[in-house]
């Protein structure tokens, strides 16, 4: 009989955290706000070596990590890779068929040949929410798992560089007027943010979006919701954008990608209704002329590629911080 | 031997580690980089700079991505980025640490220090050599030495202003030797 992967319920507090130290990354959730500004703080620091002309460090020299991607996408692969290559770590990067894995079995059969390659850190894409969460409750105890996305579960290494992103930019949280503009119903980007914005303590978290792409009880998340772009964006200190899946275009959710810009489209016209500096996010790739215009996303206000710099850092923070745990070395 | 229980006042061997520095550095203090090693050396550079008054660069140095115990003691939050000013290639780089322990601390800055170049001397300097090298580190000039502590009793620096020496147990220590 074939396992499959489960549903992402509560998460047992000590499979993320140990001792107050980050064991694993799966998502946001239960992670404090102490944790959340340490992996931030420690991105800090890695942010300055970035910005060195010796950008690569010792710390995880003789560490391997396999970068398990059962969907596609090159670019977070590649950030993480980069991020590993940085702390001078040995990389594997396995491109896997989600579909003959998606059964917990055949997941567990791939993961016993890894850990028999003596590998220290996987970092997990997968299509099904769960499947990091899976991975981290079945793997070996000296190895760590980071999430870098599941279905429509959670993006936590994402959720962090957008918060580091708008740390750089704004300070404080509490004091800011936060927008999430989009499809938050099946944006693990989404999910993530919010908690991390809601963890942080941000002023107010809004989401804006049409009803078929809100999902029921968002409000429930601790965030203000508005049908109505222009109400929404007003006097907003950062608009967080999402991206418009090709499939939901096509699909019963919105009428049509062009009612879907008119309606929810941001051009500049429809910033200037934001604080007057307010910056423009977008976790990438963006849809121009569907839910950003291109005057946006390559405008002043848009810190799009900072976010893309900052997610090499953060995600180097969280690498060296799973892998630093000392209980997960003691086996 | 008996275990040393108070420690000298860091202010006097402040003053005669600038005068005995201030004589190697006279010859050519452009051709030479003093760089602390944080947080305790750096502290320590900074002061011992102020009293050269010779045109000498000063830089940090933060060796934590260097350590080889990440797994033992994890990560730690807030490093400082490293600052070389005009960089270490052909110069005679003083490193300066507060404490000499093992000598674990300064194997790692001077692998830092040569992914950003060739110095052509490096030379240490520390305030306290406590004794207990798991390496063959000595330093080149040393403010005072301190015999037969156990090793877990710590020798940690406060600072930065004003900067004294403490005994500790190794519990709760930042700058220091804790490594």
């Amino acid at each position: 009989m074939s396992t499959a992967i489960p549903r992402p319920g509560p998460l047992p507090g000590t499979l993320q955290v140990r001792d107050g130290q980050l064991r694993h990354l799966l998502t946001i959730e239960g992670l404090g706000r102490p944790l959340l500004e340490q992996i931030l703080d420690n991105a800090e620091s890695f942010a300055s070596l970035n910005e060195q002309g010796v950008k690569k460090v010792p710390l995880l020299r003789g560490k391997t990590i396999a970068n398990l991607f059962f969907e596609p996408s090159t670019r977070t692969r590649t950030t993480f890779e980069l991020a590993a290559k940085r702390l001078s770590a040995d990389v594997m990067n396995l491109t896997m068929s989600a579909s003959s894995t998606t059964k917990g079995e055949t997941l567990l059969d791939t993961l016993r040949n890894l850990e028999a390659m003596q590998c220290d850190l996987f970092i997990v894409r997968h299509a099904e929410a769960g499947a990091a969460h899976f991975i981290a409750r079945h793997v070996a105890p000296n190895i760590a798992v980071v999430n870098a996305g599941d279905g429509r579960h959670a993006h936590p290494t994402q959720a962090l560089l957008d918060m580091f992103t708008i740390r750089r930019h704004k300070g404080d949280l509490s004091s800011l007027r936060v927008a999430v503009v989009g499809d938050v119903l099946h944006s693990r980007v989404a999910r993530s943010d919010i908690h991390a914005l809601n963890t942080l303590a941000t002023g107010e978290v809004r989401v804006i979006g049409p009803r078929t792409l809100l999902p029921a009880g968002v409000e429930q998340l601790g965030v203000q919701v508005y049908h109505d772009m222009d109400k929404g964006l007003r006097d907003v200190d950062v608009v967080m954008m999402l991206r418009l899946q090709r499939e939901r275009m096509h699909g019963a959710f919105i009428p049509s990608e062009h009612e879907y810009f008119q309606r929810y489209g941001l051009t500049e016209e429809r910033l200037a209704l934001a604080a007057p500096d307010a910056i423009v996010m977008h976790p990438g790739p963006a849809n121009r002329g569907v839910e950003i215009t291109s005057e946006v996303a390559d405008g002043p206000r848009s810190v799009i590629l900072e976010q893309v710099t900052y997610g090499l850092s953060v995600r180097m923070a969280v690498m060296a911080m799973v892998m630093g745990v000392k209980d997960a070395f003691d086996t | 031997m008996t275990e040393t229980t108070t420690l000298p006042a860091v202010a006097p061997l402040l003053d005669a580690l600038a005068t005995r520095l201030h004589a190697e550095l006279t010859a050519a203090p452009e051709a030479a980089l003093l760089v602390g090693i944080h947080t305790g050396g750096a502290w320590l550079a900074a002061a011992l700079h102020r009293r050269l008054d010779l045109p000498v660069p000063l830089g940090t140095l933060d060796v934590s991505y260097y350590r080889d115990d990440l797994a033992q003691g994890g990560l730690r939050p807030r490093q400082q980025p490293s600052a070389l000013p005009g960089g270490v290639d052909g110069k005679t780089v003083w490193l300066i640490d507060d404490v000499l322990h093992t000598g674990r601390t300064v194997r790692a800055a001077l692998n830092e220090l040569f992914d950003f170049g060739r110095p052509a001397r490096v030379r240490l300097l520390v305030l306290v050599d406590r004794g207990g090298h798991e390496l063959p580190i000595r330093a080149d000039l040393v403010g005072t030495r301190v015999d037969a502590l156990p090793a877990q009793r710590r020798v940690r620096l406060h600072g930065p202003d004003p900067l004294h020496l403490e005994l500790g147990d190794g519990r709760s220590m930042r700058a220091g030797d804790t490594r």
